[in-house]
């Protein structure tokens, strides 16, 4: 009976990821979510064999200067090279973003599965406690929790983390609420699996797209909050290039350079651009058919 | 239910979320590793002046007895004193709190604006060019930092091009404001138009298929009425939802464009405050934006039943 | 005899789909003089709504009309543009729809919309047009109109939907109205107060009738001719009470056949075997064959042609007479 149970199950999880395994190269959003993202994360990752210089090394002598066959995007106040600084700051950005995001799924997913599964107390108190927190506004709650813990990426995942569960929780939540009912769930009650063994094994895996889907967004939030507290001077602490950061060094100097500023926003753009569109392309591709 | 008892509902709904947004705000002080007094007071401060401070902070006593006294101050109105000003955080905020309400107004008005005529397009012209034109508009619009977006306004708007527009300050009278404030609402405007678009876009096409927009056009009136008094004006009943969980968004946004137009209102209070270890006014600032976002959830869901007459009747 | 109101003319409407496109009309032909009552008959899937939809130009976005002419009053407005065809909704040609909770304005007063009309239309001012509405109300037997009128359509009952409806339909004024099923979705009483509502306006008000239905008891009740449709084209036409004395092709019987009838005590009620044919892939030849039990072999060669079997009747049928003798020995309605 059990055996049985599980099969069902089983059959539901296999159905999402054939048509995704054949559809991907035709859903244009995320092929090209894929190229602009990988593009990025290359360079990233092969930083040091792209710049020739570090990004944090001054030379006090060529301060501001524009592009040149040394600097290709010149240097800032303090000498260092502004492209060297934008790829190691993309290495930066993207690393604490995509850690950024993985806490709030894990416990937003959790809770939400708890409280969407058993209802009663737990779900009460659950979404009382989500109601507290969307009650503040996302940047102030995390600006003040980095001023109460200080600022550098430590704190900034805790922070993100106390903010970001939320709709994790309210997604899961909603999924499970419509996935309990349906009939492998029931077959596997009454199959006497164990609850953790149905949460984990059975719902999960079908409730669980729809929280990926948002995870995808969600990181190019984390990004801009991750810049924005940069930009505030709450966030990576220098040396560390960030983006936000450059772009607060840049703004002084508006009106003689004003690519300094300019340049890491819209590398900020390109970035989430490719995220918008890889979460499109998943939100397609694993919508059940 | 008439309004008035949906109102009163709702409100009721809001004090336990109240509370635990105080509890929240309380705590925040508490989450400060080590001794906050002792965080205030620096690293020269002597074991008396630190006693001294907690015992004025009462942070001597059991933690529940202090989230009393904390809330009976509140509800006095008294959010408590700036270390570094020496006047009530009180008096502080509201003496900004315009500046930073015109921006909110002025910016979700500019946001309306600029939606509803482009989603309309896009609506109307589905699968066609403007509709493509316009679905960019939030997959590229989203990923705007919204500093940077003002930063980039004022260069082109407040520093080129004939310089049309201050670059900071908040200006005096009506007009000035209106003129001070045009840029950073405009900056404002765009980071939560994509939104806005997105969701007005889909809730037209879905209102578009319905049956009555058959019947009106039935009725052989002309297009333009179909599309405004029968399909937008039911399409905007859900974007109103949406507008009001974003203006929470919206509300703490305004913090980063204050600092980048360098205008006196809460958000940049808030962050010199932070730069100034000034607690009891970061915590009174804190515990106004709250009140300020759960003010605007009940007021969006109060134009959404408004709007739909359906809803009061639960 | 003067010009037909209505005059539809080998209507054929394409369904542009992801697979290719499908024919939900075929050359379907019917007229409606001023003052008469025309019930078009089907199953679900005939093509009657969407020939309905077609006569008044509102399609759903994936239909087109491919060819035939649709004349109102004497204008062709498949030929005509759009601004000449709204000219008439409303106020020439006007229509009901099936489900009235859906086909009102959720968030519009019921009074105004039916004052929207005389309003924006027929140029009335605001006081005007809410005098008008409260009198349409009256007319159409809403119970304490001015109440009434401030209520929004979930605040009223489904047979006072359907008369907030029928009194839009009549707030132009117009000369032929369309009714698309207005009583399928009501409950049976209500069905019958409706019913004789839209007859008594339609004698009062001298109103020209196409009614949709899948009802032959209804039909019956409210027309004078009826026209039967069946995989997109018409099969018969002719006056109601004609038909069902001698049907002429073998669907019309088996429609009949299978209708309940208190005045004939029959031994079972027929129902017509297999099913609807899928309008993406029409059998060959005559549509009904493979359902038809007087079927012959020259049934299956190409499109089978609308006959003149009479004054005023047509069948497009081969050999009409066999579902006309069956019906003369088995009488389908005792005292047609």
């Amino acid at each position: 009976m059990a055996v049985a149970a599980e099969a069902v199950a089983d059959a539901q999880v296999f159905e999402h990821r054939r048509g995704f395994a054949r559809r991907w190269y035709r859903t244009p959003s995320f092929v090209g979510g894929v190229s602009i993202l990988g593009l990025i994360v290359l360079a990233a990752l092969a930083a040091p064999l792209i710049t020739n210089h570090g990004p944090t090394s001054q030379d006090l002598l060529h301060t501001l200067q524009g592009p040149s066959s040394s600097h290709w995007l010149g240097t800032d106040d303090l000498g260092r090279d502004v492209w060297s600084r934008l790829v190691y700051g993309a290495r930066t950005d993207l690393k604490v973003a995509f850690l950024a995001v993985l806490f709030p799924f894990a416990i937003g997913t959790l809770l939400g599965l708890v409280s969407g599964y058993y209802g009663g107390w737990i779900d009460a108190a659950v979404n009382w406690l989500v109601n507290v927190v969307v009650a503040f506004p996302f940047y102030v709650l995390i600006i003040a929790l980095v001023f109460a813990l200080g600022s550098g990426t430590r704190n900034i995942y805790i922070a993100i983390t106390i903010v970001g569960w939320v709709s994790y929780t309210r997604i899961i939540r909603g999924e499970v609420l419509v996935a309990k009912r349906r009939d492998y769930v029931l077959a596997a009650k009454s199959g006497g699996l164990s609850d953790a063994r149905i949460l984990f094994r059975h719902l999960l895996p079908n409730v669980v797209t729809q929280a990926i889907v948002f995870a995808c967004s969600d990181i190019v939030l984390d990004i801009l909050a991750i810049v924005t507290l940069g930009y505030l001077g709450l966030g990576v602490q220098p040396p560390t290039p960030d983006w936000g950061r450059m772009i607060a060094d840049g703004q002084t100097y508006l009106t003689t350079h004003w690519e300094l500023s300019t340049v890491p926003g819209i590398a900020v753009v390109f970035t989430a651009l490719g995220l918008s569109l890889l979460a499109d392309g998943l939100a397609d591709l694993l919508r059940p058919e | 239910m008439t309004l008035g008892a949906y109102v009163v509902r709702r409100l009721l709904q809001l004090v336990p979320i109240a509370l635990g947004v105080t509890v929240l705000v309380f705590f925040l002080i508490h989450l400060v590793p080590g001794d906050p007094a002792r965080t205030i007071l620096g690293v020269q401060a002597t074991p008396a002046r630190i006693a001294l401070l907690r015992h004025s902070w009462g942070l001597d006593k059991p933690l529940y007895v202090q989230y009393g006294k904390f809330m009976g101050r509140v509800l006095h109105g008294n959010l408590g004193d700036s270390l570094f000003y020496g006047v009530s955080a009180g008096h502080l905020v509201l003496q900004r709190l315009p500046v930073t309400l015109w921006l909110i107004g002025f910016g979700a008005l500019l946001a309306v604006l600029i939606a509803v005529p482009l989603a309309a397009v896009a609506a109307t012209h589905r699968d066609r060019i403007p509709d493509h034109l316009v679905r960019a508009v939030p997959l590229v619009g989203l990923g705007f930092p919204p500093f940077w977006v003002g930063i980039v306004l004022l260069l082109v708007f407040g520093l080129h091009l004939g310089r049309p527009f201050p670059v900071g300050g908040y200006g005096s009278g009506f007009v000035g404001h209106v003129h001070s404030m045009f840029l950073p609402a405009l900056t404002v405007a765009f980071a939560i138009a994509p939104i806005l678009i997105r969701s007005l876009r889909a809730s037209l096409l879905e209102v578009l298929e319905s049956d009555y927009i058959t019947t009106a056009r039935s009725k052989g009136l002309p297009e333009r009425r179909v599309l405004v008094r029968h399909a937008l004006r039911n399409a905007v009943v859900s974007t109103v939802s949406v507008l009001g969980v974003n203006i929470g968004y919206l509300v703490g946004g305004t913090l980063v464009i204050e600092q980048v137009y360098a205008l006196p209102g809460i958000g940049q209070l808030m962050i010199n405050s932070i730069l100034q270890r000034d607690f009891p006014v970061v915590q009174a600032v804190t515990l106004v934006f709250s009140v300020m976002v759960v003010i605007v959830y009940l007021l969006s869901d109060v134009v959404h039943a408004l709007l739909d007459p359906r809803v009061r009747f639960e | 005899m003067s010009e037909p109101l209505l005059r539809v003319r080998d209507l054929q409407v394409e369904f542009r789909l992801s697979g290719g496109t499908l024919r939900a009309v075929d050359s379907a032909s019917f007229e409606v003089g001023r003052g008469e009552t025309l019930g078009l008959v089907g199953e679900s899937g005939s093509g009657k709504t969407v020939a309905l939809r077609a006569v008044v130009g509102l399609l759903p976005r994936t239909a087109r009309i491919t060819a035939g002419t649709v004349e109102i009053d004497g204008t062709d407005v498949t030929a005509a543009g759009e601004d000449r065809r709204r000219a008439l909704r409303g106020t020439t040609v006007a229509m009901i729809f099936q489900e009235p909770m859906t086909a009102l304005n959720p968030v519009m007063r019921v009074g105004d919309q039916i004052a929207e009309e005389p309003m924006v239309r027929l140029g009335q001012t605001r006081r005007n047009a809410r005098t008008t509405a409260l009198e349409l109300m009256r007319l159409v037997g809403i119970p304490d109109p001015r109440r009434r009128a401030d209520a929004y359509p979930h605040e009223l009952s489904g047979g006072l939907r359907q008369r907030v409806m029928i009194a839009i339909a009549l707030s132009g004024n117009p000369k032929l109205l369309l009714c698309d099923e207005p009583t399928t979705a009501l409950d049976v009483t209500i069905q019958d107060q409706i019913l004789k509502l839209l007859q008594r306006l339609q004698h009062e008000l001298g109103l020209a009738l196409v009614f949709v239905s899948h009802d032959l008891a209804v039909i019956a009740q409210t027309c004078q001719r009826l026209a039967v449709m069946y995989a997109g084209q018409v099969v018969e036409t002719g006056a109601v009470a004609d038909v069902f004395r001698e049907p002429r092709h073998p669907y019309t019987l088996g429609l009949l056949r299978s209708v309940p009838d208190f005045d004939v005590v029959r031994a079972q009620l027929a129902a017509i075997g297999g099913a609807p044919p899928d309008l993406a892939a029409p059998p060959h030849g005559c549509r009904f064959h493979p359902r038809c039990p007087f079927v012959q072999n020259d049934c299956l060669d190409g499109g089978i042609p609308l006959f003149d079997v009479g004054p005023g009747r047509a069948a497009r049928c081969l050999h009409h007479d066999e579902a006309a003798a069956d019906a003369r020995r088995e009488p389908v309605i005792a005292n047609a």
